[in-house]
């Protein structure tokens, strides 16, 4: 069961990569990092089964950090919205210079 | 005074207390640190004098230097510390000098002060070399740099500059005595640097002409041909002997250095190049007539008397390198030859009083540089000596000659040559000083008995066909060649001579009528030193006669307190060179090329040079000569010796001109074009980059997150295969 | 038994996962990511992670993604119905990207037999920790010898975390 676990810990990653890369709405781009996150969290579990609890500690402290990370995200996005009365990402795009 | 006399005991005590001991030097750094004092004083003294004239410009006026003939105020210290300097250092050379008479002194002395330069295999001490010939080379320096500082001290009363140029003199005379009193090349090679600066910055002195100021930098860069030629031979010295002090270099070269080999002859050949440039032989000439742009005193001291002989210095300081190689030594002695005779031929159609002392001293250089290609160092450092007296005084009673016509002119507001011999005419009426010195000084280098340059030419003239006629001659042929050719510009300079002094001092004045009135004799601060040269010109030859002349009438039968003395006292020096020279050539002849001894040819030389010199006078008193303003042009072969052989233009052809195409050619496509335009291809290449990679930064975050996310897979894939 | 539930709720996952990616309205993303939390949640159980799992719920699922929800409606996002994916041409390199990525994983899997071997040392060591502790103590017994430093500077993060939003989220600074 545990390669079973990682093949689907596998395929969500690569659906939230592929969420991240072709959707230009900032929150449903934030989800899909979750969901990359929560395949490694999975992949952690699985194979702590095989190397030992510390995965699981490790699960542990990634949520935490997601939580962080969800926390200061949504702030950006909402100072953004505010700015430019949008998320979508087309729209602000002085990520350069 | 209690100084002086403590002074005075100490040297007597220590110079005869030895009773033929040894020698103490006394204070020798003080010699060299005299005129370095000098030179920061005047040097402080000129930047404020520069300052606060700067400063009444801008304020619309002109600095104040009191009434007409009046002494600024700002020339009185100048005026005791530029030559008071140069007395306490002749002084203190003088006590060591002394010391050394009484003493012993058979290897030189080496006063090692602080290391200079000590990398890896290379050192170098600061240190001061004591020997007879050093010796005699201070005393030069220092004695007749007095003189001429304190003739300076007339001729530049009325010049803006005059701090600075004592400044520029006095550190003149440090730097010509750290050449003649290093211990090593390296040392001797900071001192010929820097005696080129000073000539430099003194020819330009008046800087504000242009031309003045181009004659500065033409010696300065003409001097830089032969530094090359220094320095390669000092390298060539270091890899074979691995030091570059005198004294274990000298030890050595005798054991190390095969005769007649390579390496003797191109280092050799390399000072020689070394020794034209500083010295003005062909071909490196040039620069010594345009260097009389500088003050008149100036190109007695540097360009007459001392700067220019360190040619001569450094091959007899050299003489065991220059007596192991033959065709070296053949070289010297035929430049020096060669500079001779072409120099006076030029000298001949001159008419600027200094330009034709300025070849008269290039010509004079020849024969020091015949005297030491001959193995006659002795015979080269005499002539060297006298020619300092007689040279310096001809310079220093040209400049009063000058200095009288200039105030002339000035008076009138003429704007006529001052240094033009054709403008002069029967100034001895008023200047029978300067008339008298002049006239002894120009027997003393027409080489006429008693006079001193008669002693030391015929010396060298006589050591050129002696050596020609030595057993195992190198090259016998070439070298009777060199003693008629000596012979010939002997006379020529007899002649050239005679010229100047009749243009100058004989016939009809042709300053004009309104000017004649304010010529006057030269003040005593002038003629006083003129008058000391006078003596040393006359009697100056006395102490070195060889004995066969000595024993004959032209020496009084052995009653004229003559010595052969210098010859003596430079033995421990030429020793090596000597004995290299007699191992190789057998003795020297004793009679010239075509028969006749010492003391003929003596007495042929002499009644010769007199002829002419009398006939001359008398020829040209009688001939007309027209006031610049009116003189035609010279025509045929005067013309080709007026325009000096066209050397300048020949040299202006085949080195200046292409040289200029060429920095041209470097400048337009190899600088402007080449290395300019792959500089720039360079930056526009890094801006097109930078272009391309802009094109990546679209600020869109998916396209962000797709490039990390192939960086990511990159990564992944470098783990996976 | 077991295996039949795990590939239930994995299929629940995915086809959640495609949900959040696909949907049209963030509202609708967010819905389907809850359910695919709980389906992996699902999973951590199957794997004897039941502390993980309780949390996944309540953390995640409770907390982070109500903290989103919030945020839609705070930014009024619901009435978007208008699909802002990419246009086809440039979804190219997306699929490009993504399929190297499950390449690459599909190798690694092929080319390993990991998790081949069933139970472990180490899975019979959670098993014992399990029963002796029971599932808080399991993880809690390492988290807070072993990894108390970790644990503290994570503590500082959080609150690093909250003045961050804090300060970013203000309506004027």
């Amino acid at each position: 069961m545990i390669t079973e676990a990682l093949i689907l810990s596998a395929i969500l990653f690569v659906v939230g990569t592929f969420g991240v890369l072709v959707r230009r709405n900032a929150i449903i781009m934030f989800l899909c990092i979750e969901l990359q996150l929560n395949a490694v969290n999975l992949a952690f579990v699985a194979l702590s089964r095989l190397v030992g609890i510390d995965g699981q500690v490790f699960v542990f402290f990634v949520m935490t950090v997601a939580a962080a990370e969800a926390a200061v995200g949504l702030a950006i996005i909402i100072s953004i919205f505010r700015h430019y009365e949008s998320v979508d990402v087309n729209n602000f795009n002085l990520l350069k210079w | 005074m209690t100084i002086f006399s403590t002074l005075l005991t100490s040297v007597v005590q220590e110079g005869h207390g030895g009773g033929g001991g040894d020698f103490v030097p006394f204070l020798p750094g003080l010699v060299v640190l005299l005129p370095l004092l000098g030179f920061v004083i005047n040097g402080f003294l000129a930047l404020r004098h520069a300052r606060r004239s700067a400063d009444a410009v801008r304020a619309g006026g002109e600095l104040d230097l009191g009434g007409p003939g009046e002494r600024p105020a700002t020339h009185t210290l100048p005026s005791l510390v530029g030559p008071g300097v140069m007395l306490l250092a002749f002084l203190v050379t003088l006590v060591n000098f002394v010391r050394m008479l009484g003493s012993e002194l058979h290897e030189p002395m080496v006063v090692h002060y602080w290391t200079w330069i000590d990398t890896g295999a290379f050192h170098v001490s600061a240190a001061l070399q004591l020997d007879q010939l050093s010796m005699v080379m201070m005393m030069v320096v220092t004695g007749v740099g007095f003189l001429i500082h304190v003739f300076s001290v007339g001729y530049m009363k009325d010049d803006p500059g005059y701090p600075r140029y004592f400044a520029y003199l006095n550190l003149f005379v440090f730097f010509m005595l750290v050449l003649v009193m290093g211990s090593s090349y390296p040392l001797m090679f900071v001192g010929w640097e820097g005696v080129g600066l000073c000539s430099y910055l003194l020819i330009g002195y008046w800087f504000s002409d242009r031309e003045k100021a181009d004659a500065g930098k033409k010696a300065f860069i003409v001097n830089r041909i032969g530094d090359f030629g220094f320095l390669v031979a000092m390298f060539f010295l270091f890899v074979t002997f691995g030091t570059l002090d005198f004294v274990p270099v000298f030890h050595d070269a005798p054991d190390a250095l095969v005769y007649g080999g390579g390496l003797a002859t191109a280092i050799s050949l390399f000072f020689l190049l070394g020794a034209t440039g500083k010295s003005a032989q062909i071909p490196l000439y040039v620069w010594l007539p345009d260097a009389m742009a500088g003050p008149t005193p100036v190109s007695a001291l540097i360009h007459a008397a001392t700067m220019v002989t360190a040619g001569v210095y450094m091959v007899a300081r050299s003489s065991t390198l220059f007596a192991l190689s033959p065709v070296g030594s053949a070289t010297v002695a035929g430049i020096g030859v060669l500079t001779a005779l072409f120099a006076a031929t030029i000298a001949l159609k001159q008419n600027d009083i200094k330009k034709v002392l300025a070849y008269s001293t290039v010509s004079q250089l020849g024969y020091m540089f015949l005297g030491v290609g001959v193995g006659a160092y002795a015979a080269g450092v005499f002539h060297l000596m006298t020619h300092a007296f007689f040279k310096a005084l001809l310079f220093l009673g040209s400049g009063a000659v000058i200095h009288s016509m200039h105030h002339a002119l000035h008076h009138t507001h003429n704007h006529a040559d001052p240094q033009d011999m054709r403008n002069m005419g029967g100034l001895r009426k008023y200047m029978p000083i300067t008339w008298t010195v002049m006239w002894l000084a120009t027997l003393a280098i027409a080489g006429i008995w008693p006079f001193a340059g008669f002693f030391s030419k015929d010396e060298i003239i006589w050591q050129t066909a002696a050596f020609g006629g030595a057993e195992h001659a190198p090259f016998p042929g070439l070298y009777t060649a060199y003693w008629v050719i000596a012979l010939a510009a002997a006379m020529l300079t007899a002649f050239y001579m005679t010229r100047l002094m009749v243009m100058t001092f004989h016939g009809s004045n042709r300053t004009g009528s309104a000017e004649e009135k304010h010529l006057h004799e030269a003040p005593a601060v002038m003629w006083v030193p003129l008058a000391v040269l006078a003596v040393l010109s006359t009697f100056g030859g006395w102490i070195n006669v060889p004995e066969a002349i000595r024993e004959s009438f032209l020496g009084g039968f052995g009653v004229l307190p003559m010595t052969e003395w210098l010859h003596h006292w430079l033995e421990p020096v030429t020793a090596t060179a000597h004995h290299i020279q007699e191992t190789n050539l057998g003795e020297l002849s004793h009679y010239a090329p075509f028969g006749g001894g010492e003391v003929a040819w003596a007495v042929i030389s002499t009644v010769m040079a007199l002829v002419i010199v009398v006939a001359a006078s008398r020829v040209l008193v009688r001939g007309e000569v027209k006031p610049a303003a009116e003189d035609a042009e010279p025509t045929g072969f005067g013309k080709v010796l007026y325009n000096k052989w066209y050397v300048d233009e020949l040299y202006d052809r085949t080195v200046v001109q292409p040289l200029l195409r060429l920095s041209r050619f470097c400048w337009k496509w190899i600088d402007a074009f080449l290395i300019d335009g792959a500089v720039n291809a360079a930056g526009l290449v890094a801006r097109g980059m930078g272009w391309a990679g802009s094109l990546f930064q679209t600020g869109n975050l998916n396209t962000y997150a797709f490039f990390f996310s192939l960086a990511a897979l990159v990564i992944l894939g470098v783990v996976v295969f | 038994m077991v295996d039949i539930l795990f590939y239930v709720f994995a299929a629940v996952a995915i086809g959640s996962a495609f949900g959040v990616v696909l949907a049209r309205t963030p509202v609708g993303s967010l819905l389907f990511m809850v359910s695919t939390l709980a389906s992996v949640a699902a999973t951590y159980v199957l794997l004897e992670a039941h502390f993980l799992a309780a949390i996944q719920i309540i953390v995640y699922a409770g907390a982070i993604m109500v903290l989103f929800l919030f945020v839609i409606m705070l930014l009024n996002l619901g009435h978007e119905y208008r699909r802002d994916l990419k246009a086809p041409l440039a979804m190219i390199p997306a699929f490009a990207v993504v399929g190297a990525m499950a390449g690459f994983i599909a190798r690694v899997f092929r080319a390993t037999d990991v998790g081949a071997g069933m139970m472990t040392e180490a899975g019979r060591g959670i098993d014992a920790a399990l029963l002796e502790h029971g599932a808080v103590g399991a993880i809690a017994q390492p988290l807070f010898t072993d990894y108390i430093v970790h644990f503290e500077v994570t503590g500082i993060l959080l609150l690093v975390a909250i003045v961050g939003a804090l300060a970013l989220a203000k309506r004027s600074v």
